[in-house]
């Protein structure tokens, strides 16, 4: 019994029918980033549970290209920020977001990443849009796993809807006190008064 | 005892002839068996005890603040009390201006199956200072931390009294103060302000590290910071 060579072995010949299509670089490109969006799950409390519950094997996340969960921020493209994140973790917060490399996207998932939720206190970040650039914000308290979902697929739609001509999309801007736009954090407490606003919120009478 | 050796505390192993516990019913508000433990103070310290009272049938007394020290001393070390175990230490301040705020102590003794609660009263205006009890229990190094850092209380001789929930560097005042307003005396801007300006990486020493080997390949300026012995950010 000899080695019959095996059938891929036989070389194709190119005969130049071979189907090929034509597309803009762009839509090639944000398709295969939108569905193979590596998530960094930055799960603070019971958002998270939702999230693993989202990405186990009932809902799958893996649908979305989601597989793989980056657990360093150096291989995520996509930073979903579960939970309540207290003062006292904003800066590790904002370092995990300048650790990932572009093109990265966040989504703030549930009322208490997005805004707080019922955290008014001297304790919580109020919103962490006040930290970091955020796309998708989910609603929830915690959200469904739907809901999750239906924020990936909105980012998606996003994502697919980026072009490589807009160079802003990807500028990272640290507050620069010397420049013209910045404004200090006491102005801002300034022309807030009364109310202050969703992200700058004065002290209660309490 | 050499160091290393381990042996168990047997729960209910000095009480002879003991029945196997039940939980208690019908607990009354008021009133109610005594812990044996208040007697046996009483006669050891005459003047230590201002009041003594029974709520939900545990035994609560309030003693002088300068004899509390001695006095959960004694009750551990004594081979006739062996209150081994301190689960809590914390704080309480009435919404009553006028009420003393009181320091919590909740100690038990597991070979007699007895529990005790002690506290402190501190007249509102006086030095905001006990004394600590880590020398007795290592278990109240975070537990004199936590309360120094919601409540400002010292705990004199504590050997590393910082903050423990909020950042060493939180200068907002204590959050369980009555007077502390709910959303803290910053506005929100100053707060995320100062939070961001710590500097996460810098709150380690070079020895409390677990990657302590690898502190060559640290980047350069955290090896000169951590090299100068900076500990905290800022």
């Amino acid at each position: 019994m000899g080695l019959s060579p095996r059938p891929d072995s036989n070389i194709v010949e190119t005969t130049g029918d071979e189907p090929w299509i034509t597309t803009k670089l762009d839509a090639f490109v944000n398709w295969g980033r939108k569905n193979s969006l590596w998530p960094m799950p930055f799960g603070t409390a019971c958002c998270a549970i939702e999230f693993m519950a989202t990405a186990a094997s009932k809902y799958d996340l893996a649908r979305f290209g989601m597989e793989r969960q980056a657990f360093s921020p150096r291989q995520a493209d996509l930073l979903i920020c579960a939970g309540r994140v207290p003062f006292k973790l904003a800066p590790v917060l904002r370092r995990i977001w300048q650790q990932m490399p572009q093109p990265k996207w966040c989504i703030s998932m549930g009322a208490c990443a997005s805004s707080g939720g019922m955290f008014d206190n001297y304790a919580v970040v109020q919103g962490i849009d006040s930290i970091i650039p955020v796309d998708v914000y989910v609603p929830g308290c915690p959200p469904r796993p739907e809901g999750l979902m239906y924020g990936i697929m909105m980012l998606q739609k996003k994502v697919s809807n980026e072009r490589s001509k807009d160079k802003s999309l990807r500028n990272e801007m640290e507050p620069d006190a010397k420049s013209q736009l910045y404004i200090a954090p006491s102005v801002i407490d300034e022309v807030s008064e009364p109310f202050g606003n969703s992200v700058h919120q004065q002290r209660s009478g309490l | 005892m050499s160091k290393g050796s381990f042996s168990p505390v047997i729960a209910g192993s000095a009480v002879t002839n003991a029945a196997a516990p039940v939980t208690p019913k019908n607990i009354p508000n008021r009133g109610g068996a005594m812990n044996p433990s208040v007697d046996a103070i009483r006669a050891q310290f005459p003047t230590a005890i201002k009041r003594a009272e029974v709520t939900w049938g545990e035994t609560v007394i309030i003693v002088d603040r300068t004899q509390v020290h001695d006095l959960i001393l004694w009750l551990h070390d004594d081979a006739t009390q062996k209150y081994d175990y301190l689960s809590d230490v914390t704080a309480v301040e009435f919404r009553d201006f006028e009420q003393p705020i009181e320091v919590v102590w909740h100690i038990r003794s597991l070979p007699f199956r007895r529990f005790l609660r002690v506290k402190v009263e501190i007249e509102k205006g006086s030095e905001m200072a006990v004394p600590s009890v880590w020398d007795i229990y290592k278990s109240a190094d975070w537990l004199e931390r936590e309360c120094y850092d919601m409540f400002g209380i010292t705990f004199a001789g504590h050997p590393d009294l910082r903050r423990l929930l909020m950042w060493e560097q939180y200068k907002e005042g204590y959050p369980l103060r009555k007077d502390f307003p709910l959303r803290g005396r910053f506005s929100r801007s100053e707060q995320l302000r100062q939070a961001l300006a710590a500097n996460p990486e810098a709150r380690y020493s070079k020895e409390e590290l677990s990657i302590a080997d690898a502190f060559e390949d640290l980047p350069e300026d955290m090896r000169r910071r951590l090299g100068s012995g900076e500990r905290t950010g800022e």
